[in-house]
């Protein structure tokens, strides 16, 4: 989803770093909230400031409220053009 | 997301012998005492359980004046995962109102021998304890109006003593959270 939704703003779709994350540390040192985590230019697609960081599932709610292991499309869109218009 | 295609569809349902969230320990319903059992592995932070939970509570309201006796079995690993602690399954079982015990699989042995392998995996018992159904509730934990058709379905063949159309289906979620 993250890849076409890059295509689709015109953005190179394999520049996506996947990074596993498969320790306590490296889930400390990530701040790292579930899986998968999606962060364009670092920004969380859907932050969650209070949720604990830990090796989890991660649940997202999608715009009409319901829950979802994926982000809401719209909200990774917009996140890859906020991040556009930021690096202009 | 995990997939899993083991399937025990035919075979007697292995022992359950779990506390729930108040310590009461809980088992299968005796061969005949119940019509069917719904046993269910869940969890607390899986969005594929989540998703599905309200669809897997409103069988088991529907089927309750039939006789069908639900439980929902966590096996992760809470240690790991904090999230599926017991005291957080407590509150959970508290806030919502579960019309189902909620068990507690702290060994693992459970979900071992039942190849419990994702949230949620169901499994559908007939009257004599046999798995007559395994897998996921629905196609679709996204829509909710998909109502847990496959689940659903099986009940229905079970208490009307004819085959599910549809003994198995790959359950779909999270994988259980094992422990090291």
């Amino acid at each position: 989803m993250l890849r076409e939704e890059m295509g689709a703003v015109g953005l190179d779709a394999s520049a996506v770093d996947v990074r596993e994350v498969s320790t306590d540390a490296d889930a400390e040192q990530e701040g790292f909230v579930g899986s998968p985590t999606i962060r364009i230019d670092g920004r969380d697609v859907q932050p969650v400031p209070d949720e604990p960081i830990g090796l989890s599932c991660r649940v997202y709610r999608l715009a009409d409220g319901r829950i979802s292991p994926l982000p809401d499309r719209r909200e990774v869109r917009q996140t890859l053009l906020d991040a556009m218009k930021g690096g202009d | 997301m995990a997939q899993a295609t083991a399937t025990k569809v035919g075979e007697p349902a292995p022992k359950l012998e779990l506390p729930d969230t108040t310590g009461t320990i809980h088992t299968l319903p005796a061969p005949g005492e119940a019509p069917a059992t719904v046993v269910v592995w869940t969890c607390n932070h899986c969005p594929y359980a989540l998703g599905w939970h309200d669809r897997i509570v409103q069988a088991a309201r529907d089927y309750e004046a039939r006789g069908v006796r639900f439980m929902a079995v966590n096996s992760n690993d809470a240690e790991r995962y904090p999230g599926d602690s017991l005291d957080a399954m407590r509150e959970r079982v508290e806030a919502e109102s579960w019309p189902f015990p909620y068990l507690h699989d702290e060994s693992q042995e459970a979900a071992r021998e039942w190849s419990a392998q994702v949230t949620p995996h169901l499994y559908v018992l007939d009257a004599d304890l046999r798995v007559r159904y395994e897998g996921a509730p629905d196609a679709d934990h996204l829509e909710p109006g998909a109502d847990a058709a496959w689940l659903r379905e099986a009940l229905d063949a079970v208490l009307a003593g004819t085959d599910p159309p549809r003994p198995a289906t790959d359950p779909v979620g999270c994988s259980v959270k094992w422990k090291p």
